[in-house]
């Protein structure tokens, strides 16, 4: 039996019409599957939009999802990213209380440590920018929390399969079966 | 590819309305069922326009409308198409709709909606269609451009009749109807991704199909609705002659493989035949074919053919492992499939298996009590059914137990002569239905099998039957009650009746428990359904005396304009065998 929780990172090539989201994500709603974060954007090709999701679930969930998905006529194409070897990223924007004074420095010196930017600096609290894999993410919101978090707000993951294993372009597709 | 029937035509201008009904004359739409209102004008007035090539049926209601293209589509395998008004008009189609999403029915749905400048202003008769509509469609478009309108009709009847069939919806806007534009009629389609036809399933699992069935020694057959839309009734007939194997079908496979046959285990599930369930339990080979393995089939999933290595082929690859997972899942054609297998199968060794099938068919027969002096539900089916045995007929059905016993005792030798809401169990299917049937084989004979409870549920489409002269025939099998929820209440709640009644509250069968034997009556019948039948202009009577049946079906039969007979039953008569929800074939109720 495999693992239930397993969390996998699925990617979707999809048409740029209207109502895309709003189908794949009652799609996924109404048929129960746990999803952790989606990402949209447009891609390369201004017709076509790209989808990551987080899918929660074991092998026979991830399976159901992906083939769901293709089933979607506007969705062009699914690749489960997570069984590739993939870069992934989460973008952070968080609000964190830091009065001018050792504190701020305190502060300055851990978002050095992971390697994120001060992008706004009020008279109380400053604005921070972090990206990276998502347990660098978490473990920088733990650092904060003692410092009183104001705001937070992430972008979910995107992820995109490294050169020598890319998704084929588009005009290359011959299915969208995901088991390619 | 062009699925239009003409040859691409030169560039003219119209009006969107135009565009949509020349559309569908170009796909060789003939018939289609609408009911006009402020949003779709200008469409009805286009179908005047074309009027002589294309028929107009205004049904009562826009859900007869849905049902009746229904019925068109499952009875020919074409599009059945069904047209409305924008809000009221539209969320009146929707449980048509969901309806032909579960029984794969491919049906175009066109909708009127407000113009583009005032949508999503709450307008009058504004509904958010699309929205309504996502999860129960295959696909679905709301066109805010003309110059869409001839591309979005074509893939609109490619994806509902590609692949797995489905109800395709066009939402259009009143302002598009109207305008014009000078415009291509047959445009290439933008589909990157949709794929209309399964890959080509590789000879290898031909071979490895054809190995597991070899090697079986008790190979079953489970042929579902997947045989009958994908129009291989005939390849799985020359298997079942070719290997010997036992064939059972589902609801939605009811007409694949003619009764007669030797190797035919009628079909399966809740209140199929009991010898068909035994036979898939004692199987050590289960070939599913086009089917999905529906919690009414199945019962309990994990108990379900559990001895059985399974091959299941389906067109839709999402249906494979989805409630049960197969040693061999292939995802093709049924017919593809079937033709491969017809050239290479063998005859398994399986005489002890065939003797075991048919022992357990001659022990556990559908049955009923025939001595019964009064008509009992079954007995009038079964008479009709010999009566119209030579006759080219079709069958349609509401949804409870004269669905089941329909299904059980009427017998159908060809693919799409019975038509049931399977999937979704949509009562008030049975008359629309058969209206729709009727109007594609405008010189068979299209009989309703219904309840009362059914029946009135689109009863307003008598008038249909009548003003556009579908004579269809009404085989009303009326026990005043809602008769599958009081089989429940007797079952498993203690014979408490719980609005099942349905003639007027101050009869006591509308309250108290209920210790009437089978064939108890309810007295002071209610509504009088001759006198509405011949209100709407049908023809109409009542029986009750068993010896007056034949005579009474005789004159339905023989009836020109559709027709309604009112046959008096029992309400106590239950549906068997049963297995309960969730059960195994070893908790089926025999009695």
């Amino acid at each position: 039996m495999s693992n239930p929780n397993q969390r996998h990172v699925l990617c979707a090539l999809v048409q740029n019409v209207p109502g895309v989201l709003a189908h794949i994500s009652g799609m996924l709603a109404s048929r129960g599957f746990n999803i952790d974060s989606l990402a949209v954007g447009e891609t390369e090709d201004p017709n076509l939009s790209r989808m990551t999701f987080v899918v929660v679930g074991d092998a026979h969930v991830l399976d159901q999802v992906g083939k769901q998905l293709e089933k979607i006529v506007t969705v062009v194409r699914v690749l489960d990213v997570s069984s590739r070897d993939f870069v992934e990223r989460d973008l952070l924007l968080l609000k964190v209380q830091a009065p001018a004074g050792p504190v701020r420095s305190e502060i300055r010196e851990l978002v050095d440590i992971f390697r994120g930017k001060i992008v706004d600096v009020g008279p109380e609290e400053i604005m921070v920018e972090i990206s990276g894999r998502e347990n660098k993410v978490q473990a920088f919101i733990e650092r904060m929390r003692p410092y009183g978090i104001t705001e937070l707000c992430r972008t979910g993951r995107i992820a995109m399969v490294r050169s020598e294993s890319r998704m084929p372009r588009i005009d290359q597709l011959a299915g969208k079966t995901a088991s390619a | 590819m062009s699925t239009v029937k003409a040859a691409a035509t030169e560039p003219q201008v119209m009006t969107g309305a135009d565009i949509l009904v020349k559309s569908l004359v170009d796909h060789g739409v003939e018939v289609l069922f609408a009911y006009p209102g402020g949003c779709s004008m200008p469409l009805h007035q286009a179908l005047t326009r074309f009027g002589h090539s294309i028929r107009t049926i205004l049904p009562r209601h826009e859900q007869g409308g849905g049902f009746a293209a229904q019925g068109y589509s499952r009875s020919t395998g074409k599009v059945g198409v069904v047209m409305a008004t924008s809000g009221p008009g539209a969320t009146n189609l929707v449980t048509a709709i969901a309806d032909a999403k579960l029984d794969s029915v491919p049906m175009l749905c066109i909708t009127g909606q407000v113009a583009t400048g005032a949508i999503g202003s709450d307008a009058f008769q504004e509904t958010p269609m699309v929205e309504i509509c996502r999860g129960i469609t295959k696909h679905h478009y709301l066109v805010t451009d003309i110059a869409d309108l001839p591309r979005v009709m074509k893939e609109a009847f490619f994806i509902a009749t590609s692949g797995r069939p489905g109800p395709v919806l066009v939402d259009l806007p009143k302002d598009i109807q109207l305008s014009t534009l000078e415009i291509d009629m047959d445009p290439s389609m933008n589909l990157p991704g949709y794929e209309p036809a399964p890959p080509t399933v590789p000879s290898e699992t031909i071979r490895q199909i054809a190995a597991a069935i070899k090697s079986s020694h008790r190979p079953i057959l489970y042929a579902g609705g997947g045989i009958v839309m994908g129009g291989a009734s005939e390849e799985l007939r020359e298997f079942v002659r070719k290997s010997g194997i036992p064939v059972t079908t589902t609801i939605m496979g009811i007409g694949a493989i003619p009764p007669e046959d030797d190797h035919a285990m009628s079909w399966l599930g809740m209140h199929g035949a009991a010898y068909a369930n035994y036979a898939v339990r004692d199987c050590d080979l289960l070939i599913a074919l086009g089917v999905r393995f529906d919690d009414r089939v199945t019962g309990k999933v994990e108990a379900f053919a559990k001895d059985a290595k399974i091959i299941h082929v389906d067109i839709d690859s999402s249906e494979l492992n989805k409630n049960k997972q197969a040693h061999i899942a292939v995802r093709g054609d049924v017919k593809q499939v079937l033709t491969e297998l017809n050239k290479v199968v063998q005859k398994p060794e399986i005489a002890q298996w065939q003797d075991h099938c048919d022992k357990l068919k001659a022990k556990h027969p559908f049955r009923y009590d025939e001595n019964f002096d009064g008509i009992l539900q079954q007995h009038a089916i079964k008479t009709l059914s010999d009566m119209t045995a030579d006759m080219d007929t079709y069958v349609t059905v509401g949804v409870g137990q004269h669905q089941m016993w329909a299904a059980q005792f009427f017998q159908f030798r060809r693919p799409r002569t019975w038509h049931s809401s399977s999937g979704l169990g949509t009562m008030g299917f049975g008359l629309p239905a058969a209206m729709g049937v009727q109007a594609a084989h405008p010189d068979a004979l299209v009989i309703d099998i219904d309840g009362d409870g059914s029946f009135q549920m689109n009863i307003q489409e008598l008038a249909t039957c009548f003003c556009e002269e579908l004579p269809v025939k009404v085989l009303l099998l009326n026990n005043q009650h809602l008769g599958m929820v009081v089989q429940w209440e007797d079952r498993f709640m203690d014979r408490n009746r719980a609005h099942t009644y349905l003639g007027p509250i101050r009869h006591d069968e509308a309250s108290g428990k209920s210790n009437a034997d089978r064939f108890t009556y309810a007295e002071d019948r209610y509504p009088d359904y001759v006198q509405i039948a011949k209100g709407y202009g049908c023809g109409a009577a009542t029986v009750r005396e068993k010896g007056d049946l034949e005579a009474a079906l005789r004159e339905m039969i023989d009836h020109k304009g559709p027709y309604l007979l009112d046959v008096q039953v029992p309400y106590q008569e239950h549906v068997l065998p049963m297995i309960p929800g969730n059960m195994t074939v070893d908790d089926m109720i025999l009695e």
